[in-house]
């Protein structure tokens, strides 16, 4: 039976549309991490789960009861959840008083009160904060103290909007190492939106990815993350290669794909003539200066374009015909003496593209 | 000149020895009007409350209506409750006229649209996410609303602090509906006209200094609240 189910949700604020009949189900202990640029309509779903407003179609189920309308069942089901917002504010009192505020609107002994928001300025690490003006904390303890507030009142549904953004790196591990623990130790349900893939995909079970208010795919994270079903999803995921073409020929499992400027081999359950769209991960894609593709069905030759570092890593944007994106680290580019005009050879594996159909 | 500071030295005579009719004119402005501030309060944050959590048709016409009533002319006030409490009035029988009771009438009727304007003001300057995470943490239309008023704490002490100020400055209602009666409703403002237009020059700048004294400290305790705020 699942904790929350959504159908054929809408919300559309005068004439703009922010959200388009989506449809999702979270069962009790499983974390669902929705993904999607910037005003892509996470935060309205956010608000729409936590009750905060209603929608403007569809229904929402909490636990079974239709929380959508009646008052007393929204709040009934309120508090039940709780929601660490991406930009917590903390009321005008100490800290302690702000974690406990919870309980207390919910009419728990005032014993029992401490124990728990003791036990949950600890879980944060910040029960040497308790008699502290709660306005004097650092953005990342502000973040702390809500997630302890939102945890206190042991809530079947924890909701997180952005829970580490605009953090410093140890604040950003800090929450993660609380969400990590919540998640084994108690029977919670998670619903979280970020932009941070990697988080997404290391502490959730499902992902949905919502782009212009729609929500293009949900599955398993490395569903996802290795095998999206359309081209925003994968835009979005960070596959750069992202080939428009043609099935040319059929060999079985084997197809040649027509891409502007070349021809590579995937595997494919597409039929020859279907337009489609061939996805590789620049970090499947092997570089090197002498012509050695081992056991790779697509071998190409080369010049380097465009050199972009970022971090420890180096984009590398290779001509072959149509353009394409490796990733190698500094050092190996330092190292192979890589420059923008250096002549190459690209190679990668059929297994590793994934074709999707591209509609006209 | 040597009037005014001979009038000067004698007032200080006056507030520095406790004279006693300064010193119960004082005190009887002083509780009149936080009596009147106290009710108004009582009546102003509740309103207030009603009038900014809830969304109706007429809402931001009413918010005008009650600002406009901030500068109501207090003769204008005064004659009202005048007609009101006066013997022949609807409030007749109650015998109101020309008492504690009938200054303190006015004075509420006088500073609750100035309360009642500047505590919607107040919370309406709350920040939303308040309200949001309230709710969110499973607060109840009440609970939130306490929140909401417990945020907006110091600029509703700001509202009560600028209502005592018009109170205990206004003349033309407490003499229209008090009288100005000796040791009975003569309050500050009063007993300054009276005493000034009778020639009684130093008990005139004594009770005007203690007047200014206390506006001095309403100005600095709002100053000061507002840098609390901030």
């Amino acid at each position: 039976m699942a904790l929350l189910r959504i159908e054929n949700l809408g919300q559309a604020y005068k004439d703009a549309v922010i959200l388009t009949d989506i449809n999702l189900s979270l069962e009790r202990g499983e974390v669902f991490a929705l993904i999607g640029p910037t005003g892509s309509g996470k935060t309205t779903l956010m608000k729409l789960i936590d009750l905060l407003t209603k929608p403007s179609l569809g229904s929402i189920y909490f636990d079974e009861v239709d929380v959508t309308e009646a008052e007393s069942d929204r709040l009934a089901a309120r508090r039940r959840m709780s929601l660490v917002q991406q930009k917590p504010i903390v009321f005008n009192m100490n800290v302690y008083d702000n974690v406990a505020v919870g309980l207390r609107w919910r009419g728990v002994a005032k014993n029992s009160i401490r124990e728990k928001a003791e036990h949950a300025l600890d879980l944060v690490g910040m029960a040497d904060y308790a008699h502290r003006d709660a306005k004097t904390l650092s953005g990342g303890e502000t973040q702390r103290i809500a997630l302890a507030r939102a945890l206190v009142i042991q809530p079947d549904l924890l909701l997180l909007d952005e829970p580490t953004a605009n953090l410093d790196p140890n604040s950003v591990s800090k929450i993660e190492e609380v969400i990590e623990h919540v998640i084994k130790e108690h029977e919670i349900s998670v619903f979280m939106t970020t932009h941070d893939m990697v988080q997404g995909q290391r502490l959730s079970h499902k992902v949905g990815v919502l782009i212009d208010g729609q929500m293009l795919q949900m599955g398993k994270p490395d569903e996802i993350f290795n095998a999206p079903q359309s081209k925003e999803v994968a835009e979005f995921v960070g596959i750069d290669n992202i080939l428009a073409g043609t099935i040319e020929k059929k060999d079985g499992e084997l197809a040649d794909v027509k891409v502007a400027g070349g021809a590579i081999s995937a595997i494919s359950g597409f039929e020859k003539g279907e337009s489609v769209y061939a996805l590789i991960r620049p970090e499947d894609i092997t570089l090197s200066l002498a012509r050695d593709g081992g056991s790779a069905r697509n071998v190409f030759g080369g010049v380097i374009n465009k050199i972009i570092t970022l971090g420890s890593l180096v984009h590398i944007e290779v001509d072959c015909g149509f353009p394409l994106f490796v990733v190698l680290t500094a050092r190996s580019t330092i190292d192979m003496g890589l420059v923008v005009g250096t002549q190459v050879f690209i190679s990668f594996k059929a297994t590793a593209i994934k074709v999707i159909r591209r509609w006209s | 000149m040597s009037e005014i500071w001979d009038g000067l030295v004698q007032a200080f005579q006056l507030i520095f020895t406790f004279d006693s009719e300064v010193m119960s004119i004082a005190g009887r402005s002083l509780w009149i009007s936080a009596a009147s501030c106290v009710i108004a309060t009582a009546m102003c944050i509740p309103l207030g409350s009603v009038i900014h959590f809830n969304n109706f048709r007429g809402k931001s016409f009413l918010v005008s209506t009650i600002q406009t009533l901030w500068s109501m002319p207090t003769v204008a006030v005064g004659l009202l409750v005048f007609l009101f409490i006066s013997r022949s009035g609807p409030l007749g029988m109650f015998g109101l006229l020309f008492s504690p009771t009938a200054i303190i009438i006015g004075q509420v009727i006088l500073i609750s649209p100035l309360m009642l304007g500047m505590v919607i003001s107040a919370l309406k300057g709350v920040d939303k996410l308040v309200s949001e995470t309230a709710v969110s943490l499973g607060a109840s239309r009440v609970q939130k609303a306490i929140l909401v008023i417990k945020e907006a704490r110091y600029a509703i002490m700001s509202a009560l602090i600028m209502g005592f100020g018009r109170a205990i400055s206004e003349v033309g209602l407490s003499l229209m509906v008090g009288g100005n009666i000796y040791q009975y409703t003569r309050t500050i403002p009063t007993a300054i006209s009276l005493e000034t237009q009778k020639g009684n020059i130093e008990l005139s700048i004594a009770l005007g200094i203690i007047l200014i004294l206390i506006a001095l400290i309403i100005n600095i305790a709002l100053h000061m609240l507002q840098r609390k705020k901030a």
